[in-house]
């Protein structure tokens, strides 16, 4: 299977239950040697070959980049999700042999900032644990603030008010706990960079309040990777290779033309790097466009599609592939 | 077996040559019988012994030359080495690249020990043996970009990625074909590119950089450029122009075998892991029209591609005034038969 990324081949080293829903894996190089070093914010796709099928997800790497004798990502199982969260959390334990990607960034610190401004929601603490792992060590300036349902839900909130302590600051959904954003936004030491992680509707709110209050969009940083959303099984012809195929009610538009043999590039799975853009040739119908790459023109115009994330409806679709 | 460093200058006297074995090796870039823009981007993987990709960072015979050469320009004018101060994570990891690289592909000539984050690095041919921090500057003599690009051949950017595109941030640029660090830092990558001619109406710009900021972390890329340069200066830089514009008019046809150069810059980049920047090597070979003319295939070939240079092509690498001359010397060299496929001579 083609990729953008040189693959790893690793062993779980270590799977430790952090909460109901989160679990956290540890994995090793197979041959004892280090790992590549990565830098806060990168992530890894995770290989899950799970009986006839293989599930290609991104996970962002949450250990500190200074420590490359192991890799570790937190998984929240998603019951109702494609399965991916369900196999890692049932069939993932230690000593299993998996393959992962080379770790790529896309939700890389800006360097130049006086002050780096972290905003977590849930699971979207992740990538912020490297990310405030690198800073500490650099002497860099942060503060987080973080979003959860619950105490027992706050994924590491206990390490990092530990390790950081007032330069983290907790938000309790029942207790009705809520960030002051425009004041947060408001208040900001000038060389500020903002960056958000967590689910769309808290970055959607975040990008737009800092958007009224002026904030130049260079200086606010935001990761949010689509999980491929199941739906209604659809046909498509691919027009350079000749193949018709079945996306599966489960299954990704890119895993359905990965399954036939045509191997587009990828590096996120997620909607967002832009590798596997596809040219549509003509279509007879609706695409669900579920990805942060696309314009909305591009949306609109029909002639585009992400195929990690989005989907279709209707009677034909043919793809430039 | 190490390599024997010559003896030689880039300046003054120009004592600089090639070793009958350094001539085969030469990297070539035409290949076929003419010239035009392309992005001729490929991946930067390890190429046949005894040529110069045989390790990814190469060290040649004109090491220590090189570097004494680099000293000199730096002493006169240290703008040529510039690193903004958010760079210096960057640098950091140029230096664990090249150490890693050079120690790799030369162990006779360099050593890198590493416990933790104490690192002694032991560089023989400049008679270097340091013990320094790993990520604490000030247990080095210079900035780790300036102090391990005082130790390697080829000039470097190091260029940060945000907002989608690329910025030259940092730099050590002394053997440049008439560019200037100094002019062009804190610049994206359009910016830098601006005076490039031909190639932003072919699109070209912007599908390089779309390749470049996809660069992933373990899968280099490369690609070979060129230009001429009469007499061997390293140095061909703008500052420096009154020093070496002057030797454009000094080509007869007595003397092009001796003053005309072929320059190519084998170009490399490279994710950087920590700051998730991407550094870019530019390494300049020479070679003089006597040595090339040694592979006769290459002599035909070199002969075809100048005669039939676009103009604009011909104005930008500033090979005006002397192709003429450099035209009809080497077309005594082609009697027109074919050129095997290929970059290599025959």
């Amino acid at each position: 299977m083609s990729t953008g990324t040189t693959k790893l081949d690793v062993v779980v080293s270590d799977v430790v239950p952090v909460n109901e829903l989160v679990t956290r894996f540890h994995f090793r190089r197979r041959d004892g040697e280090l790992l590549p070093t990565f830098s806060g914010g990168a992530h890894v796709v995770v290989e899950m070959r799970d009986g006839e099928r293989t599930r290609l997800n991104p996970y962002s790497l949450m250990g500190s980049p200074l420590n490359t004798s192991e890799y570790t990502i937190s998984v929240r199982r998603d019951d109702v999700g494609r399965g991916g969260s369900l196999f890692m959390h049932r069939s993932v334990k230690p000593g299993l042999e998996m393959v992962i990607s080379y770790p790529v960034n896309l939700f890389s610190l800006d360097l130049r900032a006086r002050k780096h401004l972290m905003l977590a929601g849930g699971i979207g603490i992740t990538p912020f644990m490297a990310q405030t792992s690198q800073l500490a060590g650099s002497g860099g300036n942060f503060e987080l603030h973080y979003t959860c349902r619950t105490a027992s839900l706050g994924t590491y909130a206990d390490v990092l008010q530990q390790r950081y302590d007032r330069r983290v600051r907790l938000y309790h959904d029942d207790l009705d706990e809520r960030i002051d954003l425009d004041r947060l936004l408001s208040s900001q030491p000038l060389g500020t960079h903002l960056y958000v992680c967590g689910p769309a509707g808290m970055i959607n709110w975040v990008r737009d309040r800092a958007a009224a209050l002026g904030w130049p969009s260079e200086t606010v940083h935001f990761e949010h990777f689509a999980a491929p959303q199941p739906g209604a099984p659809f046909d498509v012809t691919l027009a350079v290779t000749g193949k018709t195929i079945r996306v599966g009610s489960q299954q990704s538009l890119l895993e359905a033309i990965e399954a036939a043999g045509v191997d587009p590039p990828y590096l996120c799975r997620g909607g967002v790097c832009g590798q596997c853009e596809t040219n549509v040739v003509s279509h007879d119908g609706k695409f669900i466009h579920n990805d942060h790459w696309l314009s909305e023109e591009d949306h609109r115009s029909g002639c585009k599609i992400m195929p990690c994330v989005s989907r279709f409806e209707g009677k034909s679709l043919v793809l430039e592939r | 077996m190490g390599i024997t460093f010559r003896k030689e200058t880039f300046r003054d006297d120009f004592t600089f040559r090639n070793s009958p074995e350094h001539i085969r090796r030469f990297p070539f870039p035409f290949h076929e019988d003419s010239y035009m823009y392309a992005v001729n981007i490929e991946p930067h993987v390890v190429g046949p012994k005894g040529s110069v990709l045989e390790n990814l960072i190469d060290v040649d015979e004109h090491y220590v030359a090189e570097m004494q050469d680099r000293a000199l320009v730096l002493a006169e004018d240290p703008l040529r080495c510039q690193s903004l101060p958010h760079m210096t994570l960057a640098g950091w990891d140029l230096l664990e690249l090249l150490m890693e690289q050079q120690a790799l592909g030369y162990p006779e000539h360099f050593t890198l020990t590493r416990d933790g984050d104490r690192w002694r690095w032991i560089n023989r041919p400049l008679g270097i043996d340091d013990t320094f921090t790993f990520g604490d500057t000030s247990t080095l003599p210079y900035g780790p970009m300036e102090y391990i690009t005082r130790q390697s051949q080829g000039d470097f950017c190091i260029l940060d990625q945000r907002d989608g595109n690329l910025w030259m941030d940092a730099g050590m640029v002394t053997t440049q074909a008439d560019w200037s660090l100094d002019f062009d830092i804190g610049m994206n990558f359009f910016e830098w590119h601006a005076p490039v001619p031909l190639a932003h109406e072919k699109g070209i710009f912007i599908r390089a950089l779309k390749f470049l900021t996809n660069i992933q972390q373990g899968k280099p890329a490369r690609r070979l450029n060129w230009t001429m340069t009469i007499n061997p200066r390293l140095d061909t830089s703008p500052e420096n122009y009154h020093k070496w514009g002057p030797d454009r008019t000094t080509v007869t046809p007595e003397n092009v075998g001796d003053k005309v150069h072929l320059r190519v810059e084998l170009q490399s980049f490279w994710r950087l892991p920590r700051s998730n920047g991407v550094v870019f090597p530019i390494r300049c070979y020479l070679i003089k029209m006597d040595e090339l003319v040694t592979q006769p295939k290459w002599a035909r070939r070199l002969h075809r591609v100048i005669r039939d240079l676009p103009e604009e092509l011909a104005t930008y690498k500033g090979l005006t005034r002397y192709r003429p001359t450099l035209v009809e010397w080497l077309s005594k060299l082609d009697d027109g038969s074919a050129t095997s496929p290929g970059f290599g001579p025959d």
